[in-house]
């Protein structure tokens, strides 16, 4: 993607006359300008949430807009010696980490069952999964709430992670199974030569091969996941089990007054996602960009 | 090959191979296998989204609150109630207003950043990453942080202020008048990166030479733009415009954080409004029918866009036609 991104395009081949460049040379400076205030209202309020974490109330009452002085740590040590905290990124860890889990696998081994099997009903049962595109998970959110329920999953991690994994089942096995139908007949031939059986086959070379597909629809599973608020709202009742989004809702409405504090507490809870998606970038944007191509 | 009984019907499924030497118990353990590749994950989804979407029809005939028995059966009373209900309706109105306003002002303004950036720029990653974040971060938390932005004499209106826009200042969240805006406003923060790097990356799909091609035969930058590049990207502008508005009608997160449906229900949507009714209130039953309607009305529009919209794509990827042109 980063090869291509460097090819010309908006500017004029060398050929056009000379009037045209000069034009394109202020454009080049709009286009500058026009980046950096989309870039800086993109980040702004990620900037103003890391900045007044180190400012006390004081200094934001009184001064909105401005450079903390002097530098104040104490919100963030505050934030980082509370084991609410450090609880809340172990719960999301868990709960997204399970859903990943669940979803990947059980989502490869239908979508290569759906890509390389032939049998009946294959193409109804296609169908099945990309009819479950149309379920958002919201309007089944009251029943979902009934059924944890009885299934004795509230405040559970399984009881968040199985619905969101459902729910995510559809996305993946769509995703997938283009990908593991390209996959070249002769490799699956060669192998049979080779005495493996279509399990195998899968085992040894289709799981390995299906690599940057895997991590497309992981890293989509675990980000959706580790952002959901609504179905954690509902499952996980009590504060020992609260993942991140939650929490952070939570110290906004007991800490009201203290705005230093909940911008602190936000800041924090904004890095482990920022982290994974600087390191996932790649397969995100390429995720979205497959997924959107069908 | 031939020695194998596995490979064969796989590998040569209407061939002769069809009758090699063992070919019932071929064909038994290939069921067993698909039985054991596919079991997990529909019994996965039935248990956990089929079955739980099936109940929601079930429980919305009936005024329930959630615990006791599911007995008092009232038919379409529920449906009846919330579509009479003005709040209901008026949270209707607001996914509308959102879907509307989403298409209006994020497509032209996603595309025309997107189209701006579409050139070598020093930074370009950077800057593709900048712009990226607001999509990545949970809902929750940017809300937190923009609620805290939003309070009176906070940062947005000090920076206005600031900007000699003094007159401008508003009471964000808490004009009825306004929130829904306001809300609107920080939706399109979070949400419009995720128009741009979506166009950014169909823009990679365009070939160069026809720009180049329209450049030497004296095309403006604009009439490029509009007559070449933006049709091209016409495929990937409607799948932008559906995911847009799928997820505007399921609008949740935001709203609850910012206002939760307030001032006055001005800014509730059907989201707000059944966890409202069925969780917070207990009225399981009625709960669940706004939630049925929501889907009725997210379902219909997607299959209208579909046939009215997306099948656009379908015929003219397949017409020799459009390839010929793009060629």
């Amino acid at each position: 993607m980063t090869t291509t991104l460097d090819r010309p395009t908006g500017t004029p081949a060398p050929q056009a006359p000379p009037r045209r460049r000069r034009r394109a040379g202020v454009s080049t400076i709009l286009t500058y300008v026009i980046a950096g205030v989309v870039a800086l209202f993109s980040v702004g309020p990620v900037i103003y949430a890391v900045l007044n974490g180190f400012r006390d109330n004081g200094q934001i009452a009184s001064a909105p807009v401005a450079l903390p002085d002097p530098w104040v740590f104490e919100k963030y040590e505050l934030v980082l010696t509370s084991s609410g905290f450090w609880r809340q990124v172990l719960n999301s860890a868990l709960v997204a980490g399970l859903t990943t889990a669940i979803v990947v696998i059980f989502g490869v081994m239908a979508a290569y069952a759906l890509a390389r099997y032939r049998f009946r009903g294959r193409e109804g049962l296609y169908t099945f999964f990309t009819i479950g595109l149309l379920f958002p998970l919201t309007v089944a959110i009251l029943p979902l709430f009934i059924l944890v329920r009885s299934l004795e999953l509230i405040d559970n991690p399984l009881g968040v992670a199985l619905p969101q994994a459902a729910f995510a089942l559809p996305v993946t096995v769509v995703i997938l199974r283009p990908f593991l139908r390209a996959l070249p007949q002769e490799l699956e031939d060669a192998a049979m030569i080779d005495g493996c059986s279509r399990l195998g086959f899968f085992r040894r070379i289709v799981l390995p091969l299906s690599g940057p597909g895997l991590v497309t629809v992981g890293v989509l599973a675990f980000v959706n996941s580790w952002n959901a608020y609504l179905l954690p709202l509902l499952i996980l009742g009590s504060p020992d089990n609260y993942t991140l989004p939650l929490g952070t809702a939570n110290f906004s409405t007991q800490y009201t007054s203290d705005t230093a504090a909940i911008l602190a507490f936000a800041s924090l809870a904004m890095i482990p996602a920022l982290v994974f998606f600087l390191l996932a970038q790649r397969w995100i944007v390429g995720g979205l960009a497959g997924a959107v191509k069908g | 090959m031939v020695r194998d009984p596995d490979g064969r019907a796989q590998a040569w499924p209407s061939g002769p191979a069809r009758s090699g030497r063992r070919p019932m118990s071929n064909e038994w353990r290939k069921r067993l296998e698909i039985l054991v590749l596919v079991v997990p994950a529909v019994a996965l989804f039935s248990l956990f989204a089929l079955v739980p979407m099936g109940q929601a029809i079930y429980y919305s005939l009936f005024n329930w609150n959630g615990l006791g028995p599911v007995d008092d059966f009232i038919g379409v009373g529920n449906y009846q109630q919330a579509l009479g209900d003005a709040v209901f309706r008026g949270a209707i109105l607001n996914n509308f207003i959102i879907v509307v306003l989403s298409l209006a002002v994020q497509l032209p303004l996603g595309l025309g950043i997107a189209l701006l950036l579409n050139r070598p720029l020093r930074g370009r990653t950077v800057l593709r990453t900048m712009i990226f974040v607001p999509y990545v971060l949970a809902e929750v938390i940017a809300g937190v942080i923009w609620l805290l932005m939003l309070q009176p004499r906070g940062v947005v209106d000090s920076l206005l202020a600031g900007a000699g826009l003094d007159w401008a200042r508003q009471v964000w969240l808490g004009d009825q008048d306004i929130a829904l805006y306001t809300l609107f406003v920080v939706l399109t923060w979070k949400y419009v990166g995720f128009a741009i790097i979506l166009f950014l990356a169909g823009l990679q799909g365009v070939p160069q030479e026809l720009n180049e091609a329209a450049a030497l035969d004296g095309a403006s930058w604009w009439q490029i733009q509009r007559n070449v590049t933006i049709p091209l990207l016409g495929p990937t502008i409607r799948i932008w415009a559906f995911l847009s508005m799928i997820g505007a009608l399921q609008l949740f997160d935001m709203v609850w954080i910012l206002t939760g449906g307030g001032p006055g229900n001005a800014t509730q949507t059907m989201a707000t409004y059944l966890i409202q009714q069925g969780f917070d209130r207990g009225r399981l039953g009625y709960g669940t029918a706004a939630a049925v309607i929501l889907f009725v009305i997210s379902l219909v529009v997607a299959l209208l866009y579909q046939r009215f919209v997306l099948s656009v794509d379908n015929t003219e990827d397949s017409s020799p036609k459009k390839r010929k042109a793009v060629r």
